[in-house]
């Protein structure tokens, strides 16, 4: 049978999401002749567009349903509606990612094993290994087409990249390139070379750095087995009275209430909107939402350990000149406690258009303190901190009943606080940060406190046992067969590495057992 | 712009002799506010132009880029000038007023060192009225396309083919 499909086909695989891991997930299973229905709660746009305008974008794509905050985190006073700055569209975040497409280190699957017991964290080794990841890794840097694997050239470095790179050398930093990206520097797989055109925040529009957008999500369609429902927003997921899931109702673009029945259902919602799709369904059967025996669905929110550096200098940068990441610094990533915190950190460039600089350099500070910063935008360089840190049980996304979406079902509060070890953590990666535009004889830097959330992880994490979380080392959820998680809340442990590439590749691996158990007759 | 155009008609001089100077560089005459320095007069609506004139030298205060003129920061507040807005601008330029008349000055916008208007704004700072200005300045001044070009931002550059050939790796001083 052929897309699209009927709401009562109960033979389709039911995906929640488009994103790194719905849209991969979706494509992959479509390759391999499964029927897939891929609800996506947001609208379809492509390279053609999007709008290269930091607030204009940010109003077109962004997830700005409400959601609520609370914890020490300084996002819950900043942008106390606005915990993430994620996607809702057709291909999910893939449409605003900077492309940083780096594997995990080896000891990063081993966190509890490595770190020993950290006082309040609660951490837990991945159920799987380096070994086991190689080649799901390669086929994603095959996917995506990041740079430096496989034979494909490094991008050139931007005036931002040169400046980072210069300070990095004078500190003695070896590891630092421009990056292993998800951003063409050759024509690559009917996708163009990068113009360095900026605004990889807000949509390529030259389709130079990868998205599910355009590239899975229509491969998929293309073979006839994959349905993409847009303006699709998924209220609940139904079982049987075996605990077998059986379909999903959702509110479609007109708001009327649909359901679809499955054989399969995959959550692929990012960390907020899988664990409260969990939450909401819950049951008289499942009281405390699906696939939470273990009581750890929503629990563990990592988030990274991020904060930015800028820096002024005396002649000018021009830094929104090229791609919006243009390089990394490694050298840091490594494990080591005598830094003083277990775990590693990456730095990596970053640019903020004048507006969005306005927003996030100091959130709420005014005067000449703050003014004279952005005075000397034309002249300032920056880079981002990509950290692990701490899964923490009370670091969680809970359902708030006394707030209500616009279909009337309660909406997340996300709770965070640092650990400890994040803390110094990033106090180490700002003096580090500091250092390398010193070094090359900056003015006056920023330490510049964490946006909101872009990677959002671990809220449905993966584990050996049962008991300690939400889904084995499938994505397949240790209490209901056929249900599955696809995205980043599946992660055990969040290593410093930017996330995409990771998810891409489970993605991939769970399209993998997915098509195979399913050929066995075992699910 | 229409904050280019003289109200009503009247020239420039015209209005200078109708209104009544504030503060250092405004001139406030019935229903229009009118910059001597700059050489260019808003209508108020629904404010008053004093509480008007305040209002722009606050956002100046709040965010003070030395090189941008005025009349962005009126065209960032201009949005405040609506019936619906009008009632709380104006008891928030009172309280701001009070403030500064307790602090021995006889109205913020006749307060002439920056340093004592901050204090007058610090003493705000925590309200509602203040945060609701700065908040607006946030997209209201920085997100205006004609300001980008005093802090040397470009944009968007697609339509130019990005900078693949236009310099993003033109640094020559490392």
């Amino acid at each position: 049978m052929a897309a699209p499909f009927d709401l009562n086909d109960d033979s389709v695989v039911v995906i929640i999401g488009t994103g790194a891991g719905g849209g991969v997930l979706a494509n992959e299973l479509a390759q391999k002749g499964v029927s897939v229905v891929a609800l996506e709660a947001g609208g379809r746009y492509l390279p053609e567009d999007y709008i290269n305008d930091e607030w204009e974008s940010f109003g077109q794509l962004a997830w700005l349903d409400p959601r609520t905050t609370s914890g020490d985190w300084r996002v819950a006073k900043d942008f106390s509606g606005l915990p993430a700055w994620i996607v809702k569209a057709v291909g999910g975040t893939t449409v605003h990612w900077a492309g940083a497409s780096i594997r995990f280190q080896e000891h990063e699957w081993k966190a509890k094993t490595t770190y020993g017991d950290v006082a309040g964290a609660n951490l837990l080794d991945w159920p799987i290994d380096a070994a086991e990841m190689a080649p799901w890794y390669e086929k994603a840097e095959t996917k995506l087409g990041v740079t430096r694997t496989g034979g494909r050239a490094g991008l050139p470095g931007s005036n931002n990249y040169k400046v980072f790179e210069a300070g990095a050398r004078a500190l003695g930093y070896k590891e630092v390139h421009t990056g292993r990206m998800a951003i063409n520097s050759a024509d690559y797989d009917d996708r163009m070379a990068c113009q360095q055109t900026g605004f990889c925040f807000q949509g390529c529009k030259w389709g130079a750095k990868w998205s599910a957008a355009y590239t899975d999500i229509p491969r998929g369609e293309a073979t006839g087995n994959l349905e993409v429902r847009e303006r699709a927003h998924v209220a609940r997921i139904l079982h049987d009275a075996s605990g077998k899931v059986t379909g999903v109702e959702y509110f479609d673009k007109d708001g009327t209430l649909q359901m679809q029945k499955a054989r399969i259902v995959c959550v692929a919602g990012n960390s907020f909107e899988s664990p409260r799709l969990l939450l909401n369904s819950a049951s008289s059967m499942f009281p405390d939402g699906l696939a939470n025996s273990s009581g750890q669905v929503g629990r563990n929110y990592m988030r990274h350990t991020t904060g930015s550096v800028y820096a002024v200098f005396d002649k000018p940068v021009r830094m929104w000149r090229g791609t919006t990441m243009a390089g990394i610094v490694q050298d840091e990533a490594r494990h080591d406690p005598s830094r003083g915190f277990v775990g590693g950190y990456e730095l990596e460039t970053l640019s903020l258009g004048l507006p969005f600089m306005a927003a996030f350099l100091d959130p709420g500070a005014w005067g000449r303190e703050f003014t004279s910063a952005l005075d000397g935008y034309e002249n300032m360089a920056g880079m981002w901190i990509v950290g692990e840190d701490m899964p923490q049980e009370t670091n969680r996304v809970t359902l708030n009943h006394e707030v209500k979406d616009q279909y009337g079902l309660p909406v997340v509060d996300v709770h965070f606080d640092d650990h400890p070890n994040d803390v110094a953590m990033r106090n180490h990666a700002y003096r580090q940060g500091v250092a390398i535009y010193e070094a090359v004889g900056a003015t006056r830097t920023f330490p510049t406190p964490p946006y909101p959330s872009t990677h959002n992880l671990g809220t449905n994490r993966m584990s050996e046992n049962p008991r300690d979380g939400v889904v084995n080392k499938w994505g397949q959820a240790h209490d209901i067969a056929n249900l599955f998680v696809s995205d980043g809340s599946q992660f055990t442990t969040g290593a410093a590495e930017n996330p995409t590439l990771t998810i891409v590749a489970l993605a991939i691996r769970q399209a993998d057992h997915i098509a195979r158990e399913m050929g066995k007759g075992a699910l | 712009m229409s904050q280019h155009q003289s109200p009503r008609g009247l020239t420039r001089r015209e209005l200078l002799k109708s209104g009544v100077a504030a503060g250092a560089a405004f001139v406030v005459g019935s229903g229009f506010v009118l910059h001597s320095r700059e050489a260019w007069a808003m209508e108020t609506k629904a404010l008053a132009p004093a509480t008007m004139a305040t209002l722009i030298q606050m956002a100046r205060d709040i965010y003070p880029h030395d090189r941008v003129p005025d009349q962005y920061y009126a065209i960032a507040v201009k949005g405040y000038d609506t019936s619906e807005a009008a009632p709380a601008i104006e008891a928030g330029v009172a309280a701001l007023d009070a403030a500064a008349q307790g602090m021995g000055h006889a109205s913020y916008l006749a307060t002439p060192w920056e340093r004592d208007r901050v204090d007058i704004l610090r003493s705000m700072e925590g309200g509602p009225f203040f945060q609701t200005i700065r908040g607006g300045l946030v997209t209201g001044l920085y997100n205006n396309k004609e300001v980008w070009p005093i802090f040397g931002y470009e944009g968007e550059s697609y339509s130019e083919g990005g900078y693949i050939n236009r310099g993003f790796d033109d640094i020559s001083w490392l």
